[in-house]
């Protein structure tokens, strides 16, 4: 894990892309030091704003030098205040951004074929992910879906990431309609990894797939957390260790990305009989 | 006069912190994540998360709410235990030069005692906070800092533990009818000093689900929207007990928030929630607090301590 830093980050671009916004910030510190699946804490509102948690968000695109210096972009839902209040920012304007935080996705050594699944903004994190997939000569393939056509978020330029890109929606306003899991099973067979970031129940069908052909299969979470550096301990989840023991771990630190058969998805929301210091 | 010659030094019972924030027991676990923002040794000391005598898993979540200029949480000391405790994680705050006052929590005196006995064996602690007064234990007839009986009892018992080896510094709960009498109690058995205020007792209601958002139902309030119950309540111990030095606490985001609390009769400082916000907070206010002091005149940061009580 990258030490991560704070710093204040200049809003260089704010796009709206279908129901998200693409915000690019001037982040020289943070964007040399990110890998794929990282992620940053956001400082919402004002001096004397009555928001006092970071928000959190996967980094889409992490650029060492460009013409801005260093930048990194994220792709942000507004669906409360604070979202809100960062997808209001114009060019120009300063945020107070944490980061590099969390785990990175592990790359294969071996050139691998790879099926990345991405639902709703979950996508974002998986683009960078492709490109460095592609550089180990690793085969590509991507599925993005969400619940309708301006929820998906798959850019003209990620298609450069994969090899392969195919959309579902459920009301079926883009791509095929149906689900992201509904074509996993077909292509199991030939697939040797998989990446996955999305909401909750996705990545647990995606993973109790992934486990019938025992498949390694990395989650990226969303929890909700208060702090994003691991000392709050809200956004625990049950985990089972390589000793075979369930432990309530922060899913900022040792995570976002969890192998998805460690990970004990029922349970989440619980803390499942068995648990390291838990009740007797 | 230059900001390096105002005393900036903190006394706690026979220990004098030679700056004056700490950060506060649950919001900075036990310092390996802040380290990677600021040196340990340039704030006062580690208040390092209530540990108990087993390891714990915490309750289940969700564990936290945002609330307007606060938080709601719940986590229910999720920790290691006291013996992986005291083999890892004191050795390693030793190590970086962090001053460290070790947080215990116990179920019952007896465990508040031997928590205590095993504290006071391991090398390189400054003092320890006694946690009489987590809101999210399973029976609230169980928080000992709210009968004055049940928080006599404990402190004695942790004084009969430590002697005079260790200042002894007892945290109080809010969430009294006079926490006055309570600071009376605990200094009466022993408490060289108290660190108050623990987080308040709330809930919140998710009206989209209509049931209550955390998992444990009721939650300790902590951030800004607290900071004027820890000042009266500050002010009020200050003025009952004005030898008794007070580590304040409850919702100090900025250096003249913290000055407010030393106003009311705070002798240092912990910063609690602001930390989640701003991982700097802890040096930031510091500093913030600093030039302030200086700004007003003080030589010593404890001529301000309880200066708003003056007529």
């Amino acid at each position: 894990m990258t030490t991560p830093v704070q710093t204040q980050c200049e809003v260089i671009s704010n796009k709206r892309v279908g129901a998200y916004h693409h915000i690019t910030l001037s982040a020289d510190k943070i964007s040399e030091r990110a890998k794929p699946g990282n992620f940053i804490g956001i400082s919402v509102g004002d001096e004397k704003s009555s928001m006092l948690l970071r928000r959190s968000f996967a980094i889409y695109q992490a650029s060492g030098r460009g013409p801005f210096g260093g930048t990194i972009e994220i792709i942000v839902s507004a669906n409360g205040a604070g979202t809100r209040w960062l997808v209001n920012r114009a060019p120009h304007d300063k945020i107070d951004v944490v980061g590099p935080l969390g785990n990175s996705f592990g790359i294969p050594v071996e050139p691998v074929r790879a099926l990345l699944i991405g639902g709703g903004y979950g996508s974002a994190a998986l683009f960078s992910l492709g490109d460095a997939l592609r550089q180990r000569n690793c085969r590509v393939e991507m599925i993005v879906g969400a619940a309708t056509a301006e929820k998906v978020f798959a850019p003209v330029e990620g298609k450069r990431s994969v090899h392969s890109l195919s959309i579902f929606t459920e009301d079926g306003s883009m791509g095929t309609q149906g689900r992201v899991t509904d074509p996993i099973a077909s292509l199991l067979d030939n697939t040797d990894i998989i990446y996955s970031c999305g909401p909750m129940g996705m990545l647990q069908a995606i993973s109790k797939l992934a486990a019938t052909k025992e498949i390694p299969c990395q989650s990226a979470v969303e929890e909700s957390m208060a702090c994003g550096i691991g000392i709050c301990m809200t956004c625990v989840l049950p985990v089972i260790g390589d000793d075979g023991q369930t432990r309530m771990v922060r899913s900022c630190t040792e995570g976002p990305i969890f192998e998805g058969s460690r990970v004990r998805w029922d349970d989440i929301g619980t803390v499942p009989s068995g648990t390291y210091g838990g009740p007797k | 006069m230059s900001i390096n010659q105002i005393d900036q030094s903190a006394k706690f019972g026979s220990v004098t912190f030679p700056f004056p924030i700490f950060t506060a027991s649950g919001c900075a676990a036990n310092g390996k994540e802040l380290s990677q923002f600021f040196k340990l040794s340039e704030i006062g000391a580690v208040v390092t998360k209530s540990v108990m005598s087993n390891p714990r898993s915490g309750r289940a979540t969700p564990r936290m709410a945002e609330t307007a200029s606060g938080m709601l949480n719940a986590i229910g000391l999720q920790g290691p235990g006291i013996d992986s405790f005291l083999e890892h994680d004191l050795p390693w705050l030793h190590a970086e030069g962090a001053r460290t006052i070790v947080s215990i929590a116990g179920e019952s005196v007896e465990e508040f005692a031997a928590l205590a006995r095993k504290v006071r064996q391991a090398p390189g602690v400054s003092a320890i906070e006694v946690n009489i007064s987590c809101p999210n234990v399973e029976n609230r007839g169980l928080v000992f800092a709210c009968d004055p009986v049940s928080a006599r009892n404990v402190i004695e018992a942790v004084k009969r533990s430590v002697g005079n080896t260790l200042p002894i510094i007892a945290k109080l709960s809010p969430d009294v009818t006079d926490i006055s009498i309570i600071a009376r109690e605990v200094h009466d058995a022993g408490a060289d000093a108290v660190a108050m205020i623990n987080t308040l007792l709330g809930m919140v209601i998710d009206t989209k689900k209509m049931r209550p958002l955390l998992a444990n139902k009721t939650g300790g309030l902590s951030g800004p929207a607290i900071r004027p119950v820890a000042v009266r309540a500050i002010y009020q111990v200050h003025a009952a007990l004005p030898k008794l030095p007070i580590l304040g606490m409850g919702g100090v985001m900025s250096g003249e928030d913290a000055f407010e609390l030393i106003l009311a009769g705070a002798s240092g400082v912990s910063v609690g929630t602001a930390s989640f916000n701003d991982p700097n907070a802890a040096p930031r206010i510091q500093r913030e607090l600093l030039e302030i002091v200086e700004q007003r005149g003080f030589n010593a940061l404890s001529e301000a301590v309880g200066y708003a009580h003056r007529v």
